[in-house]
């Protein structure tokens, strides 16, 4: 195998060699393997972080009319990095009658669970983790891991606000898991595993093209999952000062931000890998590494999509959340389970093609209906608030204020 | 396929590790000036009145409850759906009937209240 071919797995095979030639049985160097395996893809998905800090900072801050970090280094790329190194030195207050184990063990199982999700996907052909048999399964469990880390960190502050905010999470999350999970069945189906890598292998052509509506609501409901605005109630400044993270300072709270970055790009390369054929590409097949890059530049276009999710849309309320997901989200994906279920046993005899467009179709049908359906149930008036007119200023020139003597 | 569970593991074990590790070096580095003031329980400037670990609103139970018919549901029609390909049509019919059963317990909920948000 040339290098050039496959860099990565050139460079894992040539550390497996070194490994082997020191002697050790092949259990023990599997393990050791398996070790330094697991620490480089983790800790290289911890400082991509610092890349990631960088460019949402940078993009919300074009979206909102400023520049972004600009100072440090060119286009202010060290800033995160500077940032990185000062709250490495900021006290780490522990507020008095915090439950110690749950107060410390949130930050770590919050970072712990999106990092996991990167054992599971395969980043090219041949780069990835691991093939578990039950990658899909996989990811939602250990999502959920997340949410335990959340419900700890505001079980365990001591604190009306933190306790909140977390409920608020753990309600978002848990209602949200609900259409995440039943719209990650069409991938399962239509490949026959829940292997992530045949996931991948079985894209042709891609998910999203086949069934748009459960891509649709995949989508959405990530993003509820990574709990960023438009779904950021846990942590609505506005409201409850800060969620769930109120009572923790330092690097303790850096960690949450981790967590919320990295689960936000993760949450986009599992769409990519479930929806947009994951490392698929022309020529993807025969040089891996140009998988890898296939993979990337999907998985930015995503994330890219997410920030402008997050940097245009204003929060929700959390009645409205609820609405969204319980009475729209979920309903939907059950249909479009049903439906797409229903027409490819119908029509699983005719040609691959016109299977595809079929269900293309079906999908589309179901999102015009549903789209129709909820236009039906908005609410087009408001109640009016208060009932008496209230004497509101209403100069006849604005520029001229009364009783400052000119007339207008 | 038992080495692949062990490398999950360790991953595991490793992203604990990890962010475990840096929280580590942080305290190491960080100044510890602890005082009463410092450590009090933060609500804007406030006095706290009362335990902070009081009595919340129902709603938040009930939704966990619906979400926990839903999930069960979810974790039993995994398995069918990895075998979907090789059921008859028989079988699909029977699971689009049992998500119709939990479709109208879904209807019931939202007749019945369970849903509004107050």
């Amino acid at each position: 195998m040339s290098f050039w071919r496959d860099p990565i797995i050139f460079i894992i095979e040539w550390a497996k060699g070194l490994l082997a030639g020191i002697g050790w049985g092949p259990g023990w160097a599997t393990t050791v393997g398996f070790v330094i395996g697991a620490f480089v893809l983790a800790a290289g998905a911890m400082f991509f972080v610092v890349f990631l800090i960088w460019y949402e900072r940078k993009l919300i801050g074009r979206l909102q009319d400023r520049f972004g970090p600009n100072r440090v280094g060119p286009w202010g790329l060290f800033q995160p990095i500077a940032d990185m190194l000062k709250i490495f030195t900021k006290e780490l207050i522990t507020p008095s009658g915090v439950d110690w184990i749950a107060y410390n063990l949130a930050p770590v199982l919050s970072v712990a669970a999106v990092l996991m999700m990167w054992a599971v996907t395969p980043f090219s052909k041949t780069f990835f983790g691991v093939n578990i048999s039950v990658g899909i399964l996989f990811l939602i469990a250990v999502g959920g891991l997340g949410e335990v880390g959340i419900i700890l960190a505001g079980w365990g502050s001591n604190n009306k606000y933190a306790l909140v905010g977390a409920l608020r999470a753990v309600a978002q999350l848990c209602s949200y898991e609900v259409p995440f999970v039943i719209s990650a069945l069409v991938p399962v189906m239509l490949t026959g595993s829940m292997s992530l890598v045949d996931i991948v292998e079985a894209q042709n052509p891609w998910y999203i093209l086949v069934a748009p509506a459960a891509a649709l609501i995949f989508f959405i409901a990530s993003v509820a999952e990574t709990g960023r605005a438009p779904f950021d109630l846990a942590e609505a400044e506005s409201e409850i000062v800060a969620g769930y993270n109120v009572e923790y300072s330092g690097l303790k709270f850096g960690m949450f931000f981790v967590g919320e970055f990295l689960h936000a790009f993760t949450a986009s390369f599992i769409f990519v890998t479930v929806f947009l054929g994951g490392w698929r590409g022309p020529g993807a097949d025969q040089i891996p590494v140009l998988g890898l890059v296939y993979f990337m530049i999907k998985t930015f276009i995503v994330y890219f999509a997410l920030i402008l999710f997050r940097g245009t849309n204003p929060r929700f309320r959390i009645d409205q959340m609820m609405d969204l997901n319980w009475k729209v989200l979920t309903p939907l994906s059950l249909v479009v389970i049903m439906v797409i279920a229903l027409v490819d046993r119908l029509f699983a005899s005719s040609a691959d093609w016109l299977r595809t467009v079929i269900l293309l179709a079906a999908n589309l049908v179901i999102l015009v209906v549903a789209e129709r359906l909820i236009r039906r149930g908005v609410k087009t008036t408001r109640p009016e608030v208060g009932s008496r007119q209230r004497p509101v200023a209403s100069p006849d020139n604005l520029f001229i204020q009364p009783g400052s003597g000119a007339k207008g | 396929m038992l080495n692949d569970w062990l490398y999950v593991g360790i991953f595991a074990l490793v992203s604990m590790f990890l962010p475990a590790a840096a929280i580590s070096i942080a305290a190491l580095l960080s100044p510890k000036k602890p005082n009463s003031v410092k450590n009090a329980t933060y609500e804007c400037g406030m006095e706290t009145v009362g335990p902070a670990w009081a009595q919340m609103k129902v709603q938040y139970y009930v939704c966990t409850l619906v979400f926990l018919v839903f999930d069960v549901e979810a974790v039993l029609l995994f398995p069918w759906a990895v075998a979907y390909k090789q059921l008859p049509l028989y079988a699909v019919a029977e699971a689009i009937l049992f998500i119709l059963i939990l479709l109208g317990g879904l209807l019931y909920a939202w007749r019945k209240g369970a849903l509004e948000w107050l």
